[in-house]
């Protein structure tokens, strides 16, 4: 059946309810009843809930055949858990069909890739897929279909119960010996653990892994120990140089300065560009140095940012800090400077996940946000995003909290070049559809920019400030005069993974790759 | 093939920015960051052993990439060198609309290389005159002879002063005051205006020192300079900046052009603007800051 | 033209190909790798062969390592390496004649 973004979603996907992507709002207004956690009675005062190994915790824990074992991304491509646990669980044990639940996965985790061609690993739900890993699903070597969920969708599945956690692992740069757990203090620092606090309240049992141990109690804690079944105490959780980058640095690359300084001109163009508005950004190039810009232009109206909210990096920070920024409220932190001041600087808060960006429950951050700008690897003519797969059809990247900031804030800006190598960006058609085109607004790339014909106020707010804009067709068609008109990436049948839009209906699916060849 | 249109001998051309011939990722479009114009370069830029393959290149992007109205000049070898005479035929045979001659030291050297872009002019059915030519002037000798260089072609634009050579020739190192350059840049400016052509600064190479680099694109600007030439992109925006007119003289230049213009058609040979008799010999003035202010963005209207 | 020796031109830079001309054994034997296979692979190999057809080129071994190289870096590095294995790549190139 064809969604609303175009896509043809196959029959057997739509059993149990399942239903094809609708539409932005779609939802909205529905009731829905939260599964609610399996807990565990521990009435016997205990001293300490540390354990031996892991093998000893996934033993306690009732490990077995058929389980689903989730992960939390804040240790990033440092990440050791991962790999740590599934090593102890099938090496140690002899488990098989396990299915791992991962907040998101990248190429620390290529060794999985292994155990998913040995059919050991035969389900993986997660935001990113990377690396091996990427490869061999995309390669159709995964039993079942991957299932790709963005940050706010996976908390939604977690509290609807599609996706039953049997046991969570809460990698902890810090944690006590009954399982409170913190981001910092520790040798592994990644401050936010946004990502793992819900999957800790819905797990049937929950391990904290962590490699230092401190005196109870930790606090603030942000897994707590009523919810924790054992603690796990390792040489080390990850590579900290891996972790946290030294410090997230604003490109000097022009073409990036260039379209940041066009982002800031839209944005500050928009009536919602006033006293106390809300942002986020993302980390990559362009998106991060709009910041540098955009604060020229809350200097020159005299007008400071109420809330950011997202993944937190250096420069933001120091926003918050020269009080142009009255809170941060952060799911996680990519470089130092963030990791050292959450919860450390005044207003720099921590948030879960479903907190965040969770479409389901009553009223998630993103719902309140005034802009978001984010990059994309690609961006069709319906100015439907793809964040996920290559040009060549292969599973590299993730939605993150793409689909979820685009579809709450009020002006979405996508920033991107138009072309990248021999790669045009702006494109017919994206290999696949991560965030729909209804919830993305403006377009800005190095060639110009162009307004989703859905936002006629915005087109307005452009023209009154002298911005020049132009169809995202012309956009793609210099873009095809540049680097020539792609042939379409070519599939199997067999659907690899299935994209699971914020709500829960299904956005798009990723089948297997066919080995190019030259034959028509 | 893209066919560009016959290069304007004066035009605006406040940036020139270099650029790598033999680099693809960089020449494929380094014309969005708004340069008036680019400087693709088979000189100092190509390692010795890569000249052939430099000309391929630049031979494809002249001919395939729409820089449209960016103008494209090419920095050929030297004249010390086995390569200037392919150079010359490639750009053009490419369509470039103009070549900056490297070393350039008297007016011998330019009518050298005019006799050979006549020829491969001749040599491939491109109209004869079309190529223009500058010079680089980049020692002691060459500024000494900056007057004759400027005069010795109708196809010379301008000429520039290459300021890494020239401190060395001079036992001099760069300066914050732009001292070490002074006389040089004084003495070129003056020999291009008596030739009735343009000048153009030397590159700012310290990409971090902001201050220093304004400070010196402000002086060019009260020197007199037409433009500067550029290593980088991010320069790009400061220099249009520094050279674009105030909004009072574009209102003048404005009301002087209209005046000028309703007294001509009017048959009327004297004219006043505000009350104040105003001389013809200002127009031609107050047209180049209309085009500048066109070029910046401060001046809509079509008087020029 | 006749590949007479070994040669190559480019550089495995981002947007540029490094390509390698061999003297063959009769017909042209074409290898290519490209980052962007899957979506230019067949316009990658046409503009090889079609430059190669150009120059007269009707025997010999090239080898094309892409990354993401337009139509037009291809073809000059395709001719710089025929007329490098001539030695005939430093002068006297017929600019808008083969070369186009």
């Amino acid at each position: 059946m064809k969604n609303a973004v175009g896509r043809d979603i196959p029959d057997f996907l739509l059993a149990n309810g399942k239903e094809v992507y609708q539409g932005k709002n779609y939802m909205d207004g529905k009731y829905v009843k939260k599964a609610s956690p399996r807990t565990r009675i521990y009435e016997r005062p205990q001293e300490s809930k540390i354990v031996d190994s892991l093998a000893q915790a996934l033993r306690d824990c009732g490990a077995k055949d058929g389980m689903t074992f989730s992960f939390h991304h804040h240790l990033r491509n440092g990440d050791f858990v991962v790999n740590m646990v599934m090593k102890a669980a099938i090496e140690e044990l002899g488990l098989k069909d396990l299915t791992i639940a991962a907040t998101s996965l990248g190429e620390a985790h290529d060794p999985i890739a292994d155990y998913i061609e040995e059919g050991k690993v035969i389900g993986i739900q997660t935001s990113g897929i990377r690396g091996r890993m990427g490869q061999v699903v995309s390669e159709g070597k995964l039993k079942t279909p991957a299932i790709i969920r963005s940050h706010g969708g996976r908390p939604r599945a977690i509290e609807a119960g599609e996706v039953h956690i049997d046991i969570a692992f809460v990698a902890a740069p810090t944690s006590d010996c009954v399982g409170n757990c913190r981001g910092i203090g520790g040798k592994s620092n990644c401050g936010s653990l946004g990502y793992a606090m819900t999957d800790a309240k819905y797990a049937d049992h929950v391990v904290v892994v962590t490699d230092c141990l401190v005196d109870f109690p930790n606090m603030p804690a942000s897994v707590e120990a009523i919810d924790v079944d054992a603690v796990v105490v390792v040489d080390s959780i990850g590579n900290p140089k891996k972790i946290a980058s030294a410090a997230a640095r604003i490109s000097q690359n022009p073409r990036d300065l260039m379209m940041a300084e066009n982002v800031a001109k839209v944005i500050a163009s928009t009536p919602y560009f006033k006293e106390g508005f809300s942002f986020q950004t993302g980390v990559g190039g362009p998106s991060l140095a709009a910041n540098l810009f955009l604060e020229k232009y809350m200097d020159e109206r005299g007008i400071k940012m109420g809330w950011a909210i997202g993944g937190i990096c250096g420069p933001m920070v120091e926003m918050l800090k020269k009080g142009k920024v009255g809170k941060v409220i952060d799911v996680q932190d990519f470089d130092l400077d963030a990791v050292n001041s959450i919860n450390q600087t005044p207003g720099h808060f921590e948030m879960s996940a479903s907190q965040y960006a969770n479409p389901a429950n009553k009223g998630a951050f993103v719902n309140k946000l005034d802009f978001v700008v984010l990059a994309a690897l690609e961006i069709d003519t319906g100015f439907n995003v793809n964040v996920l797969t290559g040009s060549d059809g292969v599973l590299r990247g993730a939605p993150g909290g793409h689909p979820d900031t685009a579809a709450g804030s009020k002006v979405c800006v996508i920033v991107t070049p138009l072309v990248r190598g021999r790669m045009a960006t702006v494109c017919e058609k994206v290999v696949t559809v991560t965030t729909p085109g209804d919830c993305v607004d403006v377009l800005v790339t190095d060639y110009g920019i162009a307004v989703n014909p859905l936002r006629p106020d915005l087109i307005r707010c452009l023209d009154e400030a002298g911005i020049p804009h132009v169809s995202i067709e012309s956009l793609k068609e210099k873009a095809y005069s540049i680097v020539g008109r792609p042939d379409d990436v070519q599939f199997e049948d067999k659907v690899v993974a299935v994209l699971e839009a914020r709500d829960g209906t299904i956005l798009d699916v990723i089948r297997q790759i066919k080995p190019y060849t030259f034959e028509d | 093939m893209i066919k560009r249109p016959k290069p304007e001998r004066f035009r605006l051309r406040r940036t020139m920015m270099f650029m790598n011939a033999q680099k693809p990722g960089l020449i494929k479009d380094a014309y969005i960051y708004g340069c008036d114009s680019i400087m693709l370069d088979l000189e100092d830029a190509v390692a010795e052993n890569q000249k052939d393959a430099a000309r391929f290149s630049l031979y494809h992007a002249l001919t395939t990439i729409d820089y449209g109205a960016t103008e494209v000049i090419v920095r050929i070898n030297g004249l010390d060198t086995p390569h200037w005479q392919e150079d010359i035929r490639v750009c053009v045979a490419g369509g470039a609309d103009g070549i900056r001659i490297a070393k350039c030291e008297s007016a011998q050297d330019v009518k050298t290389v005019e006799a050979h872009v006549e020829a491969a002019e001749r040599e491939f059915g491109v109209e004869v005159g079309r190529t223009l030519l500058m010079a680089a002037l980049e020692s002691p000798k060459g500024v000494m002879n900056a007057y004759e260089i400027c005069s010795a072609s109708e196809r010379m634009l301008g000429c520039a002063i290459s300021g890494g050579d020239f401190r060395k020739c001079m036992q001099t190192k760069f300066q914050k005051d732009g001292i070490d350059m002074l006389v040089a840049r004084g003495q070129m400016l003056m020999a291009a205006r008596a030739a009735g052509v343009q000048c153009f600064d030397t590159v700012f190479t310290d990409l971090d020192d902001n201050e220093g680099f304004e400070a010196e694109v402000r002086q060019n600007k009260a020197m007199g300079f037409d433009g500067k030439s550029l290593i980088n992109p991010k320069q790009i925006r400061l220099v249009h900046e520094i050279f674009a007119p105030t909004e009072k003289e574009v209102m003048q230049a404005e009301a002087m052009v209209r005046a000028f213009r309703e007294a001509a058609a009017a048959g009327i040979g004297v004219f006043t603007v505000n009350g104040k008799m105003v001389d013809v010999a200002f127009i031609p003035g107050a047209e180049r800051t209309l085009k500048l202010a066109k070029a910046c963005g401060m001046y809509e209207g079509d008087l020029v | 033209m006749q590949i007479e020796k070994n040669a190559m031109a480019g550089t495995l830079e981002s947007s540029d190909a490094l390509v390698t001309v061999e003297p063959g054994e009769g017909g042209i034997e074409l290898e290519i790798t490209s980052s962007v296979m899957n979506q230019y692979g067949r316009q990658i190999r046409q503009t090889v062969l079609e430059t190669l057809e150009r120059l007269e080129v009707k025997d010999g071994k090239v080898t094309v390592v892409d990354k993401g190289a337009l139509d037009c870096t291809l073809k000059a590095r395709v001719e710089c390496a025929v007329f490098r294995s001539c030695d005939k790549s430093a002068a006297g190139i017929p600019w808008g004649g083969v070369i186009k």
